[in-house]
């Protein structure tokens, strides 16, 4: 029992980080059909960023610097690269995405070439700290990680809900051409739903890496291509779905990880992949995701 | 002699037959390390191509090339090796590039249904879970340490050191000039049926199809049929192009085959060029030479360290990964269709140039020319996906 409950307050944890990055990916979706696929190396950007400021800035100033320069970075490579590309091109938006995946090079190249071997600590206030809850033992980091993207998604949610910016990504979102007839900026609803993106990957870095994963290293980058799957399954243009979809991805892979010795047809390890055979499962079935809306093909 | 050349045919054999000897001439003339950076890039571009069919021509992007790859590669090594089967190599590399093909079959109710750069990431999925299963299969896959390959034979010919020993023209013929026939003969396989695949209904049908999915399945495409035979097709020459890295390599192990090799596909095609064979060969030399080119070459270039020169400096790999990164984003800001397109654009004006007119060098800068021909050869080309709106 105390497994299983161990699992499940395992998974909630994670899937709430991946939700931080999900929400970014559907975030920049929405605003633009971009897949960004730059988004493990911004993650980096912002671990990294706290990991070295940490010292002089205190953690909660390095956190602060750290998703406001990532913030920023997203932004100006949407404004300066994306954005030049592809024109009035129909097709732009994907030539977007492959874009994304060059800047992805460089930048994941460039901090992994600083990061080098180590294993970077972030300095967080939480340590490795633990906090009995009843009969399950959570690891305070858990903890946080499940508060502050409470609030963090929270946030987000109120913006799209209740700011004339988020009533102009949801008009983009629903017909772009309309939109910037009806006086909506695309360009600068983008740029905000990138520096938004942008921001929240780098807050979830810090729980990424926290207790008791080791540390930031070259490598957390790729934990963030897990979101896709979480936001595929929720059908990449819905908030709420991309949510769903992070906590299904979050819990999978921690009871796999937590049952692993039952599982062990399926190999050591196998929860660090299990959110991609469901995503591979979820497709078959429902090759536009849990929560797509169903659209007629107009010529 | 120039009539003769102008006359198209024999103009037509004639580049691809110059190429093609000096290629055959090269083992005479270079050293092992540079025939193995022509027999890397050979298999690259094998890849490339397959890649590009899919990428290019069908719009459908794949994260997962690099698990069609470790298909063929460990496809051959186990149906040829010990433990597995032991079957006869030649046979067991062309069970390996079935089973590719099988692999991308059943991968098909993904990729028939989900379009475009969706699909790019549904492939992850197969590239981490391939990963996963060249990690874990000790049995089949060796693990982490990978298994050593065992070379191929061909009716008592081994492509190896030895078995028999060979010298041609005073040449000794180690494995590297034996593999690079090989690979040259692949190649050419792989040239000649993208190129008729292209050019034929079904290049034309995926074209549509990239261009918009309602239009193609209107005019009687079968949408999904055509997506997921894209699909095989592509991991099949991946498989192919697996064979040939295994054997080129000598031994296969599971970190090679990673999602950076994906993305470096990706990157091939891109420089190279979107849905062009020529484009994607390209691409592939210029990606699979630069980081080697630079590691020989690093004691002598600025800014590059030699490897393993300590922390923080730029080793050639990681230079050649820049360079490439931004060669992504570059190209598709300035020339969507990548070198290729650029290489014809270039010829096409250059054609256009009026041969006595005016002065030498004031030909090609008028502005309405190029912007003919733009529109005239970008039928085929352009770095598109289907489907126009959202």
């Amino acid at each position: 029992m105390t497994g299983f409950l161990d699992a499940l307050l395992n998974g909630l944890a994670l899937g709430s980080v991946y939700a931080l990055i999900a929400l970014g990916f559907v975030t920049i979706f929405k605003a633009s059909g971009v897949l960004s696929f730059t988004h493990g190396s911004l993650l980096l950007l912002g671990g990294y960023l706290v990991a070295v400021l940490h010292d002089d800035l205190g953690f909660a100033g390095a956190l602060a610097l750290a998703v406001v320069v990532t913030a920023a970075v997203a932004a100006a490579l949407d404004r300066l690269v994306l954005q030049r590309v592809g024109g009035t091109d129909p097709h732009a938006a994907h030539v977007q995405t492959i874009v994304t995946i060059g800047i992805d090079i460089v930048l994941v190249t460039d901090l992994a070439r600083r990061i080098g071997g180590d294993l970077l600590p972030l300095g967080d206030p939480w340590g490795n700290s633990v906090t009995d809850l009843g009969p399950v033992t959570v690891a305070d980091s858990r903890i946080a990680a499940i508060l502050v993207s409470a609030v963090a998604i929270g946030g987000a949610f109120a913006l799209f809900r209740y700011t004339p910016w988020g009533l102009s990504l949801r008009a983009a979102a629903e017909d772009r051409e309309a939109a910037a007839l009806m006086g909506v900026r695309l360009t600068r609803v983008r740029t905000v739903a990138w520096c938004l993106a942008g921001g929240l990957a780098a807050l979830a870095a810090v729980f990424l890496v926290a207790f008791p994963a080791p540390g930031l290293e070259r490598t957390t980058g790729q934990i963030a291509l897990k979101a896709f799957p979480a936001a595929i399954l929720g059908g990449m243009a819905s908030p709420v779905g991309a949510l769903v979809g992070s906590m299904l991805i979050g819990l999978t892979e921690a009871f796999v990880a937590g049952y692993q010795s039952d599982l062990h047809v399926l190999g050591e390890g196998f929860g660090d992949v299990a959110p991609y055979a469901v995503m591979v499962l979820v497709l078959l079935v429902r090759p536009a995701g849990l929560f797509a809306a169903k659209g007629a093909a107009r010529v | 002699m120039s009539d003769l050349l102008k006359s198209g045919r024999l103009r037509g054999s004639a580049t691809f037959l110059l190429p093609a000897l000096l290629l055959c001439a090269l083992p005479f003339y270079l050293d092992a390390f540079w025939l193995r950076i022509g027999l890397f890039s050979m298999a690259a571009a094998i890849g490339a191509v397959g890649l590009s069919l899919l990428s290019g021509t069908a719009g459908q992007l794949s994260l997962g090339h690099a698990f069609f790859l470790a298909v063929g590669a460990y496809g051959y090594v186990w149906l040829a090796g010990e433990p597995g089967p032991g079957l006869p190599p030649a046979v067991a590399a062309v069970l390996a590039v079935l089973l590719a093909g099988a692999a991308g079959g059943l991968f098909s109710p993904v990729a028939g249904r989900v379009k475009g750069v969706y699909l790019g990431v549904a492939t992850l999925a197969l590239v981490f879970l391939g990963h996963h299963v060249l990690l874990t299969a000790d049995s089949v896959t060796g693990g982490f340490n990978g298994r050593s390959v065992p070379p191929l034979e061909l009716g008592g010919f081994t492509f190896a050191e030895t078995d028999p020993e060979l010298t041609v023209l005073g040449v000794p013929f180690g494995a590297e000039e034996r593999l690079w026939y090989l690979g040259l003969a692949l190649f050419a396989l792989t040239w000649f049926t993208a190129r008729g695949v292209l050019r034929g209904r079904p290049g034309r049908a995926l074209a549509a199809l990239r261009d918009s999915e309602t239009a193609a399945s209107v005019m009687g495409v079968p949408v999904a049929r055509y997506r997921s035979s894209a699909f095989v097709v592509s991991s099949m020459y991946a498989g192919l192009a697996g064979v040939l890295l295994a054997l080129s390599f000598r031994r296969v192990v599971p970190d090679y085959f990673s999602l950076l090799l994906s993305v470096d596909y990706l990157a091939m095609i891109v420089i190279g060029g979107l849905g062009s064979v020529a484009g994607a060969t390209v691409g592939a030399v210029f990606v699979t030479a630069l980081p080697l080119l630079m590691t020989r070459y690093a004691d002598q270039l600025p800014l590059v360290a030699t490897p393993g020169s300590g922390d923080g400096s730029i080793g050639p790999t990681e230079a050649s990964r820049y360079l490439y990164g931004a060669a992504i984003v570059v190209i598709l800001l300035y020339a969507p269709d990548g070198l290729h397109g650029l290489a014809r654009r270039t010829r096409a004006r250059l054609r256009r140039r009026p041969p006595v007119t005016g002065p030498p060098g004031t030909g090609p800068s008028s502005g309405a020319p190029s912007a003919e021909t733009d529109t005239a050869g970008d039928t085929a080309t352009t770095a598109r996906a289907k489907e126009h709106t959202p």
